[in-house]
């Protein structure tokens, strides 16, 4: 299984000296383009933050340290339970509804934390209609009973893994998919029963593929805003909001950036190093229909129920919550302005989908060809804005491009005499730009496990055969990789749909997107009208999680014909 | 396979495409127009600059945003902007506008004239448009409202475990906060904000409207929230938050001594606007008798300029004493309250 890196002795490496060559010098390109954001805001590290320090130290810092590593570890756990059990029962498992839950599971992915957060605490707080009903009739006061907090640590976790484990169902799934016959079938002839063979072969085998998806779980969990911040939970990217733009330290709250992405990074390489120079790879191209375990009787309904929980309580039930408060309390601008929000969202998001897969695929393929730290950390630092908060990210565009921005201006003047305005800031382009910091991750991760799949061996028979590194990846790879370029693609359009603060700092003069619209009424605490819009996201989301879902399902190779040339 | 010179053509579309949005781009404001930046989300704005347009033949352009951020860019867009004026609430928002060094100030008779004194900027850096009253409101079933007639009284150790507020990231706690350290100074305001914390019947925690259900529902007795989401839950669609906004009385703090505290919605003139003129013609228009009352009407907040009706809703409060420190003083002891409140685990 673990075979020795082909590609690493492909690249020229007994020289000594190492040449980036075209791929290499596209890649480092790409990520320093994109690093730069991120870079800017960091670059404050070294302006001093004198006394503040002291004071975060005494006061808030603690807080901020516990509750994100309590929302890692949770959140991390949460989503790893829900989205490789069920994504193992999906695939492996015959039992009654397994067709409806196999795309059914995603539907949670287009709901945004910020959202599912509101739907939950107006049903479950204190004044809302569970806990009211329940004093009700039983005739408790305040102190009569106990019922957990919702807006809490625990709450927080709870809600985000429900809406985030598809991330990881969805890798892994695909991961199962893809796998081998033959290594379950050698694991069932040495005597494994499904229970040991799920986590002693096909989980350690699916394991990049798990780990790439709890990354991304956790990633979107580590610079979540809306949902922390209504629910009081101070983290590390509240602690960032509140020190920049609360206490206007903006030295302090970088640096306090800098350490949310030294924490990310160390996560990364350790996750990297624990597999060490492990690496998995199909070597027998030998694929049938995988044998499924037949489940009856009360088996088939726990698995039943196992699968309907996460898609009840992420998403039936949310949808179910906005779908009553839209009906109770709508936005009166529901009609033609609403389809104009949407269209900007579904540009926004389609535009952003296809720049941020196409880059992936560049920078992928480019640590391929050229394994080397200088190519592998460039990938790193291209992806770590998924970490990011996206309000820093923001500032981070918006410093750079203001800058070029007043220059032209400056120049402009100087030799023209004219003001040409904003160029690049307040434009469709530093939108897109913004969202591809954030999101390359997502596209990029997704695109790095499929292409880790397909053996090195192809890469050299194809370079044997004289055919050159861009026509490789373009008749050989990409065909092979269309799913799940495909999947990498949804992703960031999803993301996209429900990114905010980012979309409200930058976005251009009378530019609505149904983002933005739901955040103006939550943020004028008019939820219920929220609720009109919040729904419209989801919508808008399940069309293309479904199409993903449909599309996945056909992927299996071997099952189709033979991947197009 | 090699690329015919008509495949060639076809990548053509990227650079032009990039050169349009260029064009595009730089065509820039051109004539009678006025570029916004709100912080206010309020639909009834969109009447507000139709009126505007309607007579003056100036098109408003209007980016909506959180003001924290709206000032980044603002600030980061720098003599490229085309900014001409900031909307936004809260005298602690205006204040660190001014501090960025984003407006200039402006001379204009009218707006000196019908702007109250204490509710702008001593030098015309920004207006305040409209007052928001920051009161307390008790559970009508459990609590007897003579037992808190100030602001100071939310610290007394008698209302242990019986007050619901939210937390100190929202700038209406930080400038009632800034507030008492404008009155008191810091030591006795942060002795103020730990009486207050131990107090509370609940982490802090959703927004005002939140602390009003949290007292209707019986989970806290006293909460504090602007005056507005009180009048909104009134007059909620909804029967369940118009009963709950019926469980709720109003205390109206500090009637005997300097009044209760007021914040105000306000804007002013970005430094380098390109249309300064439409600007301040804009800053008039807002203290104009049509466009206050639209601006009461529109979130029940109370006009800044005497005369003005109001939403029947808070009319029937009667007048009550306002507290006439200048609203800029809010805005200055800002940091000091928002590090008072770390300093007391004011979350």
């Amino acid at each position: 299984m673990t075979a020795p890196s082909v590609l690493a002795s492909a690249a020229p490496r007994g020289s000594g000296r190492f040449r980036l060559g075209g791929w290499g010098v596209l890649t480092v390109g790409i990520a320093v383009l994109l690093a730069m954001p991120i870079l800017v805001v960091l670059a404050h590290v070294f302006i001093p933050a004198g006394e503040i320090w002291a004071h975060l130290w005494q006061t808030v810092l603690s807080r901020y340290v516990t509750n994100t590593l309590g929302l890692i570890v949770g959140v991390g756990a949460g989503v790893t339970l829900i989205g490789v059990g069920t994504a193992w029962l999906v695939v492996m498992c015959r039992f009654p509804g397994r067709g409806v839950f196999r795309w059914a599971l995603l539907l949670p992915l287009a709901v945004p934390t910020y959202v599912i957060a509101y739907a939950y605490t107006d049903l479950l707080q204190f004044a809302g209609p569970v806990q009211t009903m329940l004093r009700e009739m039983f005739d408790w006061g305040r102190d009569d009973y106990w019922f957990p907090q919702i807006r809490s640590l625990g709450g927080a976790i709870a809600l985000m893994s429900l809406v985030l484990y598809p991330y990881v169902y969805l890798l892994s799934r695909a991961a199962f998919i893809e796998q081998s016959v033959c290594v379950l079938e050698v694991g069932r002839t040495l005597g494994r029963g499904p229970t040991r063979l799920f986590l002693g072969v096909a989980v350690p085998l699916a394991r990049p593929a798990i780990a790439g998806g709890v990354a991304l779980a956790l990633m979107e969990t580590l610079n979540d805003f809306g949902a922390v911040q209504f629910f009081g939970v101070d983290t590390f990217t509240t602690g960032i909001y509140r020190t920049w733009f609360g206490l206007g330290e903006q030295a302090a709250a970088a640096q306090l950036a800098a350490c949310l992405l030294v924490f990310v990074f160390v996560l990364l390489m350790l996750e990297r190093w624990s597999r060490r120079r492990a690496r998995y790879f199909h070597t027998t191209g030998r694929y049938r229909e995988l044998p499924q375990y037949e489940l009856r009787g009360v088996r088939a309904l726990l698995a039943c129920v196992a699968c309907a929980l996460p898609v009840v309580l992420g998403f039936v039930l949310p949808a179910g919550l906005l779908l009553e408060m839209h009906l109770r309390e709508g936005d009166h601008l529901f009609g033609t302005r609403f389809m104009g929000f949407a269209w900007n969202s579904l540009t926004l998001a389609t535009v952003a989908a296809v720049v941020a897969v196409v880059l992936a695929v560049i920078v992928s393929y480019g640590v391929r060809l050229r394994q080397h730290l200088v190519t592998q950390l460039a990938a790193r630092v291209a992806s770590l804005g998924y970490a990011v908060p996206g309000s820093v990210i923001a500032v981070g565009v918006l410093i750079p491009l203001g800058w070029i921005d007043s220059q032209v201006n400056l120049f402009a003047h100087e030799r023209f005499g004219m003001t040409p305005g904003l160029i690049l800031t307040g434009t469709m382009v530093a939108l897109v730009y913004a969202y591809v910091v954030r999101f390359l991750a997502v596209s990029f991760n997704t695109v790095e496990a499929s292409l880790g799949k397909i053996t090195p061996n192809m890469d050299a028979v194809s370079r044997t055969l004289g055919v050159s590194a861009g026509t490789t990846l373009r008749r050989v790879h990409m065909p092979i990789m269309r799913g799940s370029l495909f999947a990498a693609g949804i992703l960031i359009f999803v993301d996209v749909m429900k990114e905010l603060p980012a979309t409200v700092i930058l976005r251009p003069f009378d530019f609505d997107t149904l983002a933005v619209r739901a955040y103006e009424l939550a943020s004028d605490e008019r939820l219920a009208q929220a609720s009109t819009s919040a729904l419209a996201i989801v919508a808008v989301g399940i069309i293309p999680v479904i199409v993903l879902s449909i599309a996945m399902s056909r992927s299996r190779p071997g099952s189709a014909g033979p991947p197009a040339p | 396979m090699k690329p015919s010179p008509h495949r060639r053509g076809s990548r053509r579309p990227l650079p032009v495409l990039l050169i349009a949005i260029l064009v595009a781009a730089c065509s820039g404001p051109s004539g009678d127009e006025l570029f916004v930046y709100s912080a206010r989300h309020y639909d009834t704005d969109t009447q507000l600059f139709d009126d505007f347009t309607a007579q003056t033949g100036i098109r408003v352009r209007l980016l909506q945003g959180n003001s924290d951020e709206l000032l980044e860019r603002l600030n980061r867009e720098g003599v490229a902007s085309p900014a001409d004026v900031l909307i936004t609430v809260d005298a602690g928002r205006l204040w660190r506008a001014e501090q960025a060094g984003v407006l200039q100030p402006v001379e204009s008779e009218v707006l000196a004239e019908r702007v109250p004194a204490h509710l702008r900027h001593p030098n015309g850096y920004w207006f305040g448009f409209s007052q928001r009253l920051r009161l307390i409101y008790y559970n009508r079933d459990a609590f007897d409202p003579g037992q808190v007639t100030t602001y100071e009284d939310l610290a007394d150790p008698s209302l242990d475990g019986r007050i619901c507020v939210r937390s100190s990231n929202n700038i209406y706690n930080q400038s009632l906060l800034a507030s008492m350290v404008s009155h008191h100074g810091a030591a006795a305001a942060t002795e103020w904000a730990r009486g207050l914390v131990a107090n509370l019947a609940r982490a802090p925690q959703g927004g005002d409207t939140d602390q009003i259900l949290g007292v209707a529902a019986g989970e806290c007795e006293l909460g504090v929230a602007n005056h507005y989401y009180y009048v909104r839950l009134l007059n909620s669609e909804d029967p369940d938050r118009r009963a709950a906004a019926e469980r709720v009385g109003i205390i109206f703090p500090n009637q005997d001594d300097r009044g209760l505290h007021v914040n105000v919605g306000g804007a002013g003139v970005v430094r380098g606007a390109p249309n300064r003129e439409h600007a301040v013609r804009f800053l008039e228009y807002l203290a104009s008798d049509e466009a206050q009352a639209l601006f009461a009407e529109g979130n029940h907040e109370y006009p800044v300029v005497p005369g003005i009706a109001l939403d029947p809703a808070i009319e029937a409060w009667g007048d009550f004493r306002r507290d006439q420190v200048n609203v800029a003083e809010l805005g200055r002891h800002n940091p000091e309250a928002v590090r008072i409140a770390d300093r007391v685990g004011w979350r």
